[in-house]
């Protein structure tokens, strides 16, 4: 029998864990703190596990100077403060043992030359080439020159290997960024190359929704405009922007979560289904979504988005400040706290049907959620009298902080009357399943390592969801007057209500 | 799991309907309590037992963790009883606070005698929950209840690690699997070794390799030969070998892609059951071994000119709590190569 013969790897059928090629994986911006609370802690929990490549080494790159002894202790520290993983000494050991660190600028070719040495020694080790995962876990503008640096050095293409970038996000701050931040790329890189990572993906929660979409019959003859009223997609925090001053000022609730995570959501939602879960299978699919919704015109805007800032208030009891108190805001800050849309998705499935996003900081809880309200059955024959009464069938996904799904129903009120209020029939993720899920950031690093990118943004989606968000991004950028306010603790500022359609209202957060 | 808090019910001389009866009261009692208590729904673990070495079972299941079942009926044994004593607990590992929901387990401990074994489907079957997964397990060797719950059960969870007759425990795994998927401890104790063998033949470069293996020798402890000779019916069936013969005391050959396989079970003493170590010869002299070591497997290639390369493939022991948990789990899944495997590692011995 010759190896043609075999096939697919016959030792790799029934495993659960598949394997995945010698790698060296290159994190840019090693001590910073992605790196430190996810990415050093998921690389662990999957040498926990059993997960990694049989061959893997770590590469930490960054400016500080740093004997590899040094980084070794600042990975070993975190790992023990943020794995979700007690660490077992022995592994964390040999995952650290032949933990390199090159210390040196973004944009300095000896950064890449110290670089292309430690690939090669360790390549030598192993007496073969191993597959190269660059992670750019850095501030976004050194995305480019970290991309433009690494093909000036030669180590974006390999003839023998695999080789790929994973970008964290953002993925620019407009269109036309990201849209030159693609071209960079892509000039360096091929798209089969780039995992760019939303870590919405990586949920659990957010892939069930495949699963809950596309493994049950009984929901699709439901999901159109026929029988849809409309949808709510709530992403609310309890939480203000604590030591994220910096970061959130420039970026405002609407690039932090509608524009990628949100708009993700909306597109699982919505998607026809996939001819298969082939990664451009799946992401086809959602494209067409996002081309389906149209781009805002500047006097659509007022109509369809909402903008606010928390003030003052309460939330978990306690006195809080607002917005333009917080520490490193400063005090005249334009920048949203809350953003609220209300978008149409175009297509022969959902025309008509008004979907509202909404997600901001210090409101009443912490909740991700999607609702989908069904309409009104057509004729009530049942006494409205006495009770709550019927009302529209509404079906929750949940996200966090309880994964569930939950259908809301008319049932009768036990008596001697037929009258009817709501009851919900939950399921809960939680009591269905064994296992822990793992961090998304686990399933994100191995799926990159092995090259699946079904739960990756696209360039051509990433571009789409700008190209909703750029236009409302623009006119509050330009429209600098003072934003509405909205006490912390509370669900929101009440020009939100101003977007709802047809007698529609919020759920309670 | 250790619980915080327990609710509980107990009765002697009792039926099964009002064990059924006082399931249902504990759970609305727990509901009136707290909403946010909500009962975990995976499935229900029926476990048969030597009364008498029934606290050893205990403490393994607690040891599982996470992978506990969400209701465990647990069958104690005991010589001349003839009367049903029961004990029911709903137990919650935290107290639920705000919106939380906080998990509840269900335990079901029934004291009976050797005679109701037999007719065991009439007593379990009030107990478990509907629609739920059920699966078996009589680490004491009880299989007349296995036979008794055959309708009741879709999966018997074994370990046959745990008969000294080899040949025996293989040919049980494969009668239970004609009419019920089987979960053994002893194919779980190879899953590392089995990842870790597929991951380096993954490679291109290395995949042609699979068709010039040469021998196969591996180190297990001596009462875990089950496990050594699942890994070797796997190696055989997924490399389409035809059936390989093994002596009694280990030594053997198949027939490989280029000629004759030579295999060797070896005994080797490490502190815990199951498997030490796995050596891959190729017919240009060339071997891979993998031997357990802290951390992980450690992994040394030599070539044939005695050229030679270690390495680590790293991963935590999950020591016998995390493999009894991994079978729990196992039970609600199906893998497509036991059978097979299976099926050629007892046609080894015959």
């Amino acid at each position: 029998m010759t190896v043609a013969d075999l096939g697919p790897n016959p030792l790799a059928q029934g495993l659960e864990r598949l394997p995945v090629a010698p790698t060296n994986l290159v994190i840019f911006g090693a001590t910073g703190d992605l790196a430190r609370r996810k990415l050093l802690p998921a690389v662990y929990n999957l040498a926990h596990e059993g997960a990694l490549p049989g061959r893997f080494n770590l590469i930490g790159v960054s400016r500080g100077e740093l004997a590899h002894e040094e980084y070794r202790e600042i990975a070993a520290e975190s790992i023990r403060t943020f794995s979700r993983t007690p660490p077992d000494e022995s592994v964390l050991a040999g995952l650290l043992d032949e933990l390199r660190y090159v210390s040196g600028a973004f944009n300095e070719a000896a950064t890449y030359e110290a670089l292309a040495a430690a690939l090669a020694e360790l390549d030598a080790a192993a007496g073969e080439p191993m597959a190269r995962a660059f992670y750019l876990s850095t501030a976004p503008e050194f995305f480019a020159v970290i991309v433009d640096a690494l093909g000036v050095a030669g180590l974006a293409r390999s003839e023998q290997v695999d080789v790929r970038a994973v970008i964290e996000k953002p993925f620019g701050t407009s269109l036309a960024e990201a849209r030159e931040l693609n071209g960079q790329v892509l000039s360096v890189f091929s798209e089969s190359q780039i995992f760019r990572i939303d870590h919405y993906l990586g949920k659990e929660t957010v892939q069930n929704m495949l699963a809950f979409r596309f493994a049950n019959g009984m929901f699709e003859p439901l999901w159109n405009r026929n029988y849809i009223a409309h949808v709510q997609i709530t992403a609310a925090e309890d939480i203000g922007i604590g030591s994220r001053a910096g970061y959130y000022d420039h970026a405002g609730a609407l690039r932090d979560l509608v524009q990628n995570h949100m708009l993700q959501l909306l597109t699982l939602l919505c998607m026809e289904p996939p001819v298969t879960f082939a990664a451009d299978a799946v992401r086809d699919e959602k494209v067409k979504v996002l081309h389906s919704i149209r781009t805002p015109a500047p006097d659509e805007l007022a109509a369809m988005s909402v903008r606010a800032q928390y003030a003052a208030g309460d939330s978990g009891g306690e006195s809080v400040v607002g917005y333009l108190e917080e520490e490193g805001v400063p005090s005249d800050s334009h920048t949203e706290t809350y953003a609220a849309l209300r978008l149409e998705v175009d297509n022969w499935r959902w025309a008509g049907v008004p979907f509202y996003l909404r997600t901001g900081k210090r409101l009443a809880r912490k909740v991700t959620e999607i609702a989908v309200t069904l309409r009104p059955v057509p004729h009530l024959a049942f006494e409205q009298d006495g009770s709550i009464g019927v009302r529209p069938n509404q079906l929750v996904l949940t996200m966090q902080p309880n994964e569930g799904v939950s259908l809301s129903l008319g049932a009768k009120i036990p008596g001697t009357r037929m009258r009817i209020r709501p009851v919900n029939m939950e399921f809960l993720y939680g009591t269905a399943f064994l296992s822990q899920s793992p961090e998304a950031y686990e399933r994100l690093i191995l799926d990159a390592m092995r090259g699946e990118a079904t739960l990756f943004t696209r360039n051509d989606e990433v571009e789409a969801q700008w190209r909703i968000c750029d236009p409302i991004v623009s006119q509050w950028a330009a429209d600098a007057v003072p934003l509405p306010q909205y006490p912390a603790g509370t669900q929101g500022p009440v020009e939100a209500d101003a977007l709802l359609l047809d007698g529609h209202q919020w759920r309670a957060i | 799991m250790p619980a915080v808090n327990d609710t509980v019910w107990a009765a002697q001389d009792t039926t099964p309907a009002v064990i059924e009866a006082a399931l249902r009261e504990l759970l609305l009692e727990r509901h009136n309590e707290s909403d946010g208590y909500v009962p975990a729904r995976v499935l229900n673990l029926i476990c048969i037992v030597e009364r008498q070495w029934s606290g050893e079972i205990a403490n393994r299941l607690r040891r599982v963790g996470r992978y506990h079942p969400s209701r465990t009926i647990v069958c104690a044994v005991s010589e001349g009883r003839r009367t049903i004593d029961a004990v029911a607990s709903i137990a919650a590992d935290a107290t639920p606070v705000g919106r939380q929901h906080v998990l509840t387990h269900e335990t079901v401990i029934l004291d009976l005698g050797p005679g109701h074994l037999e007719h065991l489907e009439t007593i379990v079957d009030p107990l478990v929950v509907t629609d739920l997964t059920t699966v078996v397990w009589a680490p004491h060797g009880h299989w007349q209840a296995v036979e008794a719950l055959r309708g009741l059960s879709q999966c018997v969870l074994l370990d046959s690690l745990e008969d000294p007759d080899v040949a025996g425990a293989l040919r049980r795994a494969q009668a239970l699997l004609a009419e019920r998927y089987v979960v053994d401890l002893a194919w779980l104790r190879s899953t590392p070794w089995r990842e870790r063998i597929a991951t380096v033949f993954d490679q291109p470069a290395q995949r042609h390799r699979l068709g010039e293996i040469a021998g196969i020798r591996i180190r297990n402890v001596a009462e875990s030969g089950a496990a050594a000779l699942l890994l070797c019916g796997w190696l055989t069936s997924r490399l389409g070998w035809p059936q390989g013969q093994l002596t009694r005391d280990g030594h053997g050959r198949a027939l490989g892609a280029m000629g004759e396989v030579q295999v060797e079970l070896e005994s080797v003493h490490q502190d815990v059951p199951g498997l030490g170590g796995i050596t891959i010869e190729f017919r240009d002299a060339s071997e891979l071994s993998l031997d357990r070591g802290p951390g992980g497997l450690a992994a040394i290639s030599r070539d044939a000119q005695g050229g030679e390369r270690r390495w680590k493939l790293l991963g935590a022991s999950r020591g016998e709590g995390g493999i009894l948990g991994e079978g729990i789990r196992q039970s609600l899944l199906r893998d497509p190569t036991y059978r097979e495997a299976l099926n050629a590692a007892a046609g080894m011995l015959t």
